[in-house]
């Protein structure tokens, strides 16, 4: 079986004593959405810089389409590359912005005006082409600069945090532009964020990174739903993380024993009894009743706030002894609930829906 | 609001005050370079160009007005160079010493112009090139060098960071890059500074003294004929001049306001 188009091959990259990545193997496929996540600092704009040659790395071995990346220098490499500045060239129109990368390859002038209008176009920028850069809003100089990376027709295109310079409503239609585009050119998209919303709504996978090193790769709801460990649970937001000691352990059932409460955790790993373990909780998974339910995994608390985002509403509850819960609800199912005076509300979830972790 | 408003007016009448101590003499050099009177005073007598009618037919003033042209086009051209290629560095990379290397490029303005004409002079004939009109060039081109390295670097730190890189990730090879994308940021700063060095370099007399020989420019001219006697063709000179550096320094400014200009424009459009 021939190799991954991309292949990072126990990559390390040191600033002076600082290490910036921690020995990263990632392999990324042909046509593949791939998101890179992480808090800032974590390494995921150095690994981006590493693609287009900004910065080579310290060890291991970058291959692109089975070629030795690392001493390539970034003009002969084709990376393009979307910037979270954009970094247009101020000087040029729309259109000159665009067909920047075929004039530094040497094409003529009638067949760089065609391809650079042919994308300007594509990207709903056509009226706009003879327009200094200075005269466009945000969402227009989004698109001349996607146009301007992929008149060349890479094979990759790299894009770092494009999108955390634009309006909320904005970001949501550049995402569905962008997942489209994707999908036409069947190119590999290779998408830096901090942001997880959009590495979730558009990535096919998501590699999560902490302190340099990659804590998780997979499929949006595998990282959503089955968290590797800690770091992976508690950046993914919107958990509960329940530390308790095990109880037992039997085949497809954990008893684990925490201090608000004894829960059932359905998992394939059996941990030794006695042994500390952590499980995780999705807001979205617990129930919420007025009166005691009849479920295995039940807690009262009472509700110390609410958070209030659309149709969807967020309330933060603490058990009797002081533990924190997160539930997330519908607004509509909310208003059948009587909240103002209901002293203590009961939340209980079913064992499946809670996951083991297995990491640290 | 009030003490706001007197503040605001005497400001104003501040600005105003300090213009008219610039321009006045100016002006009155204006004004008697056409007054048919030989000495400077008022009553004006007739209106007459015969001032400028003697310093047009006098060969020296051209020979004076040619070397300076030449002295003047050739310091623009090689201190931009030079201050662009100094500001780049700069900006560009970072070295042991950097703080030296740019203390050393800066130091030309701070030295006392009558003592730089004296070590120029000295050591142009010790290494017998004194005398030539490429030394003179030599010396306004160390001389102005810094005002364009000024100049252009604050113009570079206005360009995006990822510049560079964004073009080199097009497939622009440094060479290309410096071509394509830093040189054409830089241009309304590079033309800004050869405006301005020529204007220096035409106006400065001190160093021109002393180096220029045979080959005179048109302050050392005009120190000349001043000497020992008092002659309005000066006024005619003075005028000449002062209208070249204006037109100069006029330049460099306009090419700002109507690039800004341009721009507002097309924004008002959307």
């Amino acid at each position: 079986m021939s190799e991954p188009l991309l292949v990072f091959d126990n990559v390390v990259k040191r600033f002076g004593d600082f290490v910036a990545v921690k020995r990263m193997n990632l392999e990324i496929g042909k046509g593949e959405f791939v998101a890179i996540m992480g808090p800032s600092g974590c390494g995921k704009t150095t690994t981006l810089r590493m693609l287009a040659g900004l910065e080579s790395p310290s060890e291991g071995e970058i291959r692109l389409a089975g070629r030795v990346m690392n001493d390539v220098k970034p003009h002969e490499r084709d990376t393009p590359m979307v910037w979270q500045s954009l970094a247009l060239f101020p000087f040029l129109n729309a259109r000159e912005n665009v067909e920047f990368g075929l004039r530094m390859r040497g094409f003529d002038a009638a067949t760089r005006r065609g391809k650079a209008l042919g994308w300007l176009d594509r990207l709903g920028m056509s009226e706009f082409a003879e327009r200094d850069i200075s005269t466009l809003s945000g969402g227009q100089k989004q698109r001349v600069a996607l146009a301007r990376s992929l008149v060349t027709e890479p094979q990759i295109l790299l894009l770092d945090e494009p999108l955390s310079a634009l309006d909320a409503h904005l970001v949501i239609r550049m995402q569905s532009v962008l997942t489209n585009l994707q999908r036409e050119l069947g190119i590999t998209f290779v998408y830096v964020t901090h942001s997880q919303s959009e590495a979730f709504a558009m990535a096919d996978r998501v590699v999560i990174m902490s302190k340099g090193e990659v804590a998780q790769v997979g499929q949006p709801k595998d990282i959503y739903r089955a968290p590797a460990n800690r770091f992976v649970a508690e950046f993914v937001g919107r958990n509960n993380i329940i530390t308790g000691k095990v109880k037992s352990a039997s085949k497809g059932k954990t008893v684990i024993e925490a201090a608000s409460g004894t829960f059932a955790v359905t998992a394939d790993t059996l941990p030794k009894t006695g042994a500390e373990a952590t499980f995780v909780i999705s807001a979205d998974l617990v129930r919420l009743t007025a009166s005691k339910p009849k479920a295995e995994n039940a807690v009262q608390a009472k509700l110390i706030s609410e958070e209030f985002i659309g149709s969807v509403v967020t309330l933060f509850l603490e058990s009797a002894d002081g533990t924190e819960f997160k539930v997330q609800v519908q607004e509509r199912e909310l208003a059948t609930l009587d909240l103002k005076s209901a002293n203590a509300l009961w939340l209980s979830w079913p064992a499946a829906s809670a996951h083991l972790l297995t990491g640290s | 609001m009030t003490l706001d408003r007197a503040l605001t007016w005497f400001l104003r009448a501040w600005v105003g005050v300090v213009f008219a101590f610039v321009f006045t003499p100016i002006i009155f050099s204006l004004i008697f370079s056409f007054n048919s009177q030989r000495f400077p005073t008022i009553p004006l007598g007739e209106f007459s160009t015969q001032w400028y009618e003697t310093i047009l037919a006098d060969p020296d003033v051209w020979q004076a007005a040619i070397t300076s042209i030449t002295v003047a086009v050739c310091t623009a051209v090689l201190a931009t160079f030079l201050g662009f290629c100094t500001a780049y560095s700069d900006y560009r990379y970072n070295f042991r010493f950097k703080g030296a290397y740019l203390a050393l490029i800066l130091l030309p303005p701070t030295i006392p112009l009558i003592i730089m004409a004296l070590a120029m002079l000295a050591w142009f004939s010790r290494i017998g090139a004194s005398g030539e009109v490429w030394s003179i060039i030599a010396a306004h081109t160390v001389l102005t060098a810094p005002f364009a390295m000024a100049i252009i670097r604050l113009r570079l730190n206005q360009m995006d960071e990822n510049l560079e890189a964004a073009a080199w990730n097009l497939g622009a090879s440094e060479w290309a890059t410096m071509r394509h994308v830093v040189l054409p940021f830089c241009k309304p700063a590079i033309i800004s500074a050869a405006c301005l060095c020529a204007a220096v370099s035409f106006d400065e007399f001190a160093i021109a003294w002393f180096v220029s020989g045979l080959n005179k420019t048109v302050p050392v001219v005009i120190l000349e004929i001043v000497t020992g006697n008092i002659d309005p063709q000066v006024n005619a000179i003075g005028t000449f001049v002062f209208l070249t550096s204006m037109t100069l320094v006029v330049a460099a400014q306009l090419l700002f306001i109507a690039r800004a200009a341009r721009g507002m424009k097309q924004g008002a459009e959307t």
